[in-house]
């Protein structure tokens, strides 16, 4: 089902409200996740024939109450037959909001405890950013399926494995106790930066719909820090969404080709998400406690902040790697921009000792990305023929379509260039 | 990540498909491995191919096309359908092929990683 855009604007807030009342009245969240999806269809196929109703929010909330009557009915009918059990639940099923009901505390919470529970961790990454984008985020399930581009039956198939995971594991609809919440909010910020990842690395062609995961993603992180504004971390990761999403514009060519950040116009980034990422991050510094997503966004700050690629400040970006390696002590991909900022400052030799304990590092010794960094440090040095070959097999080890055309372009660009004057 | 599961085949694994209780056997364990994959929302895709001998192997030579039957005559391994999952690492990708039958009749299954459009720019 295809939604007219305002119609997808409208249904989608009102999605984890209408859930989180439901979830609330009846329990079993997952039976009214269902029917909360089965509301957020039939609105996307009455609405745009026959007129969006005044009342959106009771609208959904009166058919989806009526869908988990019958479901439940249908269940009760159920075991009445199968065990002869006459227990029915009653309910206050076609009870329609007062108009004040809606914008509640009550809601705020009911969006925070949505989070948490999709991004429990008895199930896998894959399955919370499902989970999330449809009963936080109100996509419809082919919606989510065709950003992840796989089919919607395999998608179904996933989201409702993920919650019966939960439900096995007998999470109840309310906020993880005080003392998991730390943990569990960091599970919910790697999802939506996961999910933020998921779109923003989208480059064109039939992934481009993809993008749309980047505006859940950061429109999920305002939700979440307009809930917790004093969480450092939540306003980091906002921040750090905004100043890399400003770049979006400039890192593509219409074809799709990837262009480094070195190279992209910056009169094409977006000058207010910059400026408002700017602000959040100086808010965020200014007050909380020091955590990897403000100082990554500290960091994409100070590159956005930099009228040329020239006038780039790498020895603040140095200084601020250097304080978040501590706190990112198994990230080999820190390791690894690290290893650039430090050939950027010290020269590109510095980079490349830098770069030698990862190679030890399982997981990135055949990463395309340690081959790619390696094939620019060389190339930097001086070194063309070294630098060629580090680009060779960083395509081949990429699965991405446009990052090999990348480094094939590289390569080749280097193989017209004169021979060697220093070794590398 | 995607990943494509070729299944290759050969002589050997035709022999034991032709036999009715090997057939039944092996048919079961995909049958269990289907369900499987379905109910953890891994499986994207998969079919079977039909026998290699029909097939035709087109090639253009300076503007000439050439067609033949088959793809290698002399081939000894065939390829003889795939599955296309959706798993979150490599190593669950390759579990999936050792448990393939063909991996146990003599046969063997590729594992590829599929290319996407995603990137970062570097």
């Amino acid at each position: 089902v295809r939604r007219q855009p305002h119609v997808e604007d409208l249904l989608r807030p009102l999605a984890p409200r209408v859930l989180g009342v439901l979830a609330r009245r009846h329990g079993q969240w997952d039976l009214c996740e269902d029917a909360v999806q089965e509301a957020l269809l039939a609105a996307s196929r009455q609405w745009p024939d026959e007129g969006v109703p005044d009342n959106p929010y009771g609208w959904l909330l009166t058919v989806a109450t009526r869908r988990l009557t019958d479901h439940q009915r249908a269940d009760a009918a159920r075991r009445r037959r199968e065990e002869a059990d006459f227990a029915e639940r009653p309910g206050d099923a076609d009870r329609v909001p007062a108009p004040g009901e809606a914008g509640t505390t009550a809601d705020e919470d009911d969006a925070l405890t949505l989070l948490f529970l999709c991004c429990h961790p008895a199930i896998s990454s894959a399955s919370q950013l499902a989970l999330t984008l449809r009963a936080v985020g109100g996509l419809t399930t082919d919606e989510v399926a065709a950003a992840f581009l796989v089919p919607e039956t395999t998608m179904a198939q996933r989201i409702s494995r993920a919650k019966q995971r939960i439900r096995a594991a007998g999470v109840p609809f309310r906020l993880p106790p005080e003392r998991d919440r730390a943990a569990r909010l960091r599970v919910v910020l790697h999802v939506l930066y996961l999910m933020f990842n998921e779109g923003y690395t989208a480059t064109s062609g039939p992934a481009l719909h993809r993008t749309e995961l980047t505006t859940e993603a950061i429109r999920i992180a305002r939700l979440l820090h307009a809930r917790l504004p004093r969480d450092g971390e939540a306003t980091g990761l906002l921040a750090l969404m905004l100043l890399t999403d400003a770049r979006r514009p400039a890192r593509t060519t219409a074809d799709g080709a990837l262009v480094p950040l070195d190279e992209q116009d910056r009169r094409r980034w977006d000058a207010a998400a910059i400026d408002e990422g700017v602000a959040l991050v100086t808010d965020a510094l200014s007050h909380a406690a020091l955590g990897p997503y403000q100082l990554q966004a500290a960091i994409a700050a100070v590159h956005d902040e930099a009228p040329t690629a020239d006038a780039t400040d790498w020895p603040q970006i140095l200084a601020l790697y250097e304080r978040l390696r501590p706190l990112a002590p198994d990230n080999p991909m820190v390791a690894l921009s690290h290893a650039v900022a430090v050939a950027m400052v010290a020269g590109p030799q510095a980079g490349l000792e830098q770069l030698a304990p990862l190679a030890d590092d399982p997981r990135m010794a055949e990463h395309h990305r340690l081959d790619a960094v390696r094939g620019h440090l060389c190339e930097l040095a001086g070194d063309p023929l070294a630098a060629g070959a580090h680009y060779r097999a960083a395509a081949r080890r990429t699965t991405s379509l446009p990052e090999r055309r990348y480094l094939e372009d590289r390569a080749a660009r280097l193989d017209r260039e004169p021979p060697p004057t220093v070794p590398c | 990540m995607k990943y494509i599961l070729l299944i290759w085949q050969t002589e050997q694994t035709r022999a034991a498909l032709a036999d009715e209780d090997d057939r039944a056997a092996i048919m079961a364990d995909v049958g269990v491995i289907m369900e499987e994959l379905q109910e953890t929302g891994e499986l994207v895709g998969g079919e079977a191919l039909a026998d290699a001998t029909e097939s035709k192997t087109i090639r253009v030579v300076d503007g000439v096309t050439t067609t033949t039957d088959g793809p290698f005559a002399e081939a000894k391994e065939q390829l003889a359908g795939y599955l296309l999952v959706e798993t979150e690492t490599p190593e669950r990708a390759a579990e999936i092929a050792a448990r393939w039958p063909d991996a146990h009749y003599g046969g063997a299954m590729e594992v590829r990683a599929l290319m996407h459009g995603s990137g970062e720019e570097m």
